[in-house]
């Protein structure tokens, strides 16, 4: 045994990182490494003219516009929500937890059509919106609301812990210095749950970034205007043109690897900040 | 500032936290609320800071009642047992959010802010302390830095809540008389809840002892250590060795041995409990018949100037624990060994009629 390994506390280091990275390679790295093998077969113009074309492009807009802000409406409504679950006591409560998770469990095609089926033009909502000007199912706001709907339990549940943690002695301290109940929030409670509240953000913009088969049925794919790039991915398969479609793939992929790894730094320093990590 | 409650009630469902309380709190002095868990101490002073509303009653804070003032308005510095100190802020944030939360127009400018920081940081002696965050320091620092940030919004009141409970006994010892110096610096009207008896001797000017959600005594240390009115308040207020008996002239009866009692008003055959302090106890070796309380003793603890002793009852006083406190030459003198026979007799003997 090597000396420096003799003064661990914690044994078994390389071991442990063995098996991560055995695992991670079977799991996630070598079917990633296959979009790039596959896409490598292009010749850069030709995947420049691929991952550029006009319908294309606007995919990228709409699916990472889209989810972003679903991802941002998901951050305060769920926050809002798991502070109710948290912090009041009411009959229901727990059926409420309960569905909180529905959006895991429910196959998500059949969320899109359901969602479809009442914002339709037809259908129990779509009915009174569209004589109103709102047309949601078939239109991009359609696949903001899918968005929504698979994104909330990530925020909830990560926000939930960190909520039944925060004392309320620290929001009565606040109040006897003299606080409002807004300064106390914003000062006292917002930075000590920005952390999760931004890994919760983190997980449902990605979640929704990755979406299918709920958006497809409420979206209309419309080209130009209501597709999302999963579903150019998919046409493109459907031609059986696979190298187009690892090519926009890739593209996804380094894109959603960068905004997530500049919301972990995010998350990272905001967790510093809050003296979680000295 | 001076502060009344006046027959205040709080009942957390069955549980009655305050029957009907009534204290007068004057100005500018250190009071211990004293008592056991349970016994409604933190309830009165949450109820004092308006973070618990009273189901009956009233608070006056000089002479006002606070019924509709609220916790940010009553002025009132607030310490509680944990610090719930603000873990993402450095220690001169902590100490700093009061006055940075105020409404504009009454806000100091920052230097200002900047300069009465550093002033109470120097006052609880931790003026290097100022950019470390609350996780990196040790409990008695923390405990100070919360004192210090109560005491930034310059308060009418300084309310405790067992601020010493978290801290090892040394630190403790040290931080009891670092308040009792502060207060004695800037006599602000001070209450602290405490469980232990030491302390609220030691550093109070005044120490109200409380018991299921009742005032039992209201005085300075020495009186109530001196004259406990009940015998709550004798128990709790030291080590104590009990008996159950029946007043029988000079003496009281307990069982078949006789304790002498001095002169009570206390009425013939009345059934008592009698307190002794374990040094207000003497072992006898011999004895005319029936006095004193026949006891074994079980174990001998000689380090210091005092000498303990415990002893277990036998014959009538059978399952009983005794605990006298002597010296090493009496315990030479009198040869007491473990498992010894001897008799206990009371110097001083308090009694109190059985209600």
């Amino acid at each position: 045994m090597k000396k420096s390994s003799l003064h661990h506390v914690l044994p078994g280091f390389s071991l442990s990182m063995g098996y991560t990275l055995v695992y991670l390679s079977l799991i996630v790295l070598i079917p990633l490494s296959a979009v790039l093998i596959k896409t490598a077969h292009l010749t850069w113009e030709h995947f420049l003219s691929v991952v550029t074309a006009p319908r294309v492009m606007a995919s990228y807009k709409l699916s990472f516009g889209a989810s972003l802000l679903a991802g941002v409406i998901n951050s305060i409504f769920g926050f809002i929500l798991a502070w109710v679950l948290v912090r009041y006591r009411f009959p229901g409560r727990r059926i409420v937890d309960a569905l909180i998770d529905l959006p895991f469990a429910l196959p998500t095609a059949v969320a899109g059509i359901a969602l479809t089926a009442i914002y339709s033009g037809h259908g129990w909502l779509g009915q009174y919106l569209e004589p109103l000007g709102f047309k949601i199912a078939f239109a991009p706001p359609g696949i903001l609301i899918a968005l929504i709907f698979i994104g909330l339990p990530f925020v909830v549940r990560t926000l939930q812990p960190i909520l039944e943690d925060l004392e309320i002695e620290l929001e009565e301290v606040s109040a006897s210095l003299g606080a409002r109940r807004w300064q106390t929030f914003f000062y006292v409670i917002f930075p000590i749950i920005l952390p999760a509240l931004l890994t919760g953000f983190a997980l449902a913009f990605a979640r929704a970034v990755g979406e299918y088969g709920s958006v497809i049925f409420i979206a209309g794919n419309i080209p130009m205007v209501s597709e999302i790039t999963p579903l150019m991915i998919i046409s493109k398969l459907e031609q059986y043109d696979y190298e187009g479609a690892t090519a926009i793939a890739l593209v996804m992929l380094v894109f959603s690897f960068i905004l997530l790894l500049a919301i972990n730094l995010l998350q990272a320093w905001a967790a510093k900040r809050t003296g979680r990590v000295r | 500032m001076s502060i009344q409650v006046k027959n205040i009630s709080k009942a957390f469902g069955n549980f009655i936290a305050l029957d009907n309380v009534s204290l007068d709190f004057p100005s500018g002095e250190l009071v211990a609320l004293l008592g056991p868990s349970g016994c409604g101490k933190t309830t009165l002073l949450r109820v004092i800071a308006g973070m618990e509303q009273a189901d009956s009653g009233d608070v006056l804070l000089e002479g006002e009642d606070a019924a509709t003032t609220h916790v940010r308005e009553r002025q009132v510095g607030f310490v509680f047992q944990h610090y719930a100190l603000f873990r993402h802020m450095t220690v001169f944030d902590n100490v700093a959010f009061g006055l940075r939360m105020k409404p504009r127009k009454q806000r100091l400018p920052e230097d200002k802010i900047a300069k009465k920081v550093h002033d109470l940081l120097k006052l609880v002696q931790l003026d290097w302390l100022a950019d470390r965050f609350p996780a990196q320091l040790s409990g008695g620092q923390r405990q100070r830095i919360a004192l210090a940030r109560a005491l930034a919004v310059e308060p009418r009141v300084l309310l405790l809540d067992e601020p010493f409970g978290a801290l090892d006994a040394k630190v403790r010892k040290e931080l009891r008389r670092w308040l009792r110096k502060l207060h004695d610096e800037l006599h602000i009207t001070s209450i602290f809840v405490t469980h232990d008896q030491e302390e609220a001797l030691e550093v109070a000017d005044r120490v109200v002892l409380m018991n299921h959600g009742k005032v039992e005594q209201v005085g300075t240390p020495e009186e109530v250590y001196a004259h406990p009115a009940t015998p709550f308040v004798y128990g709790f207020l030291g080590s104590v060795n009990l008996f159950h008996g029946r007043v029988e002239g000079e003496s009281v009866r307990v069982g078949d041995d006789r304790l002498p009692h001095e002169a009570s008003e206390l009425a013939h055959g009345a059934e008592v409990t009698a307190f002794a302090r374990p040094h207000e106890l003497e072992i006898i070796i011999q004895s005319e018949s029936g006095v004193g309380i026949p006891a074994k003793v079980s174990r001998i603890f000689s380090f210091g100037l005092v000498t303990r002793v415990e002893l277990e009852g036998t014959e009538g006083a059978i399952n009983q624990h005794f605990e006298v406190e002597t010296t090493r030459e009496r315990v030479t003198e009198l040869a007491l060994i473990e498992g010894k026979n001897v008799r206990l007799v009371p110097s001083r003997l308090r009694v109190f009629q059985n209600q």
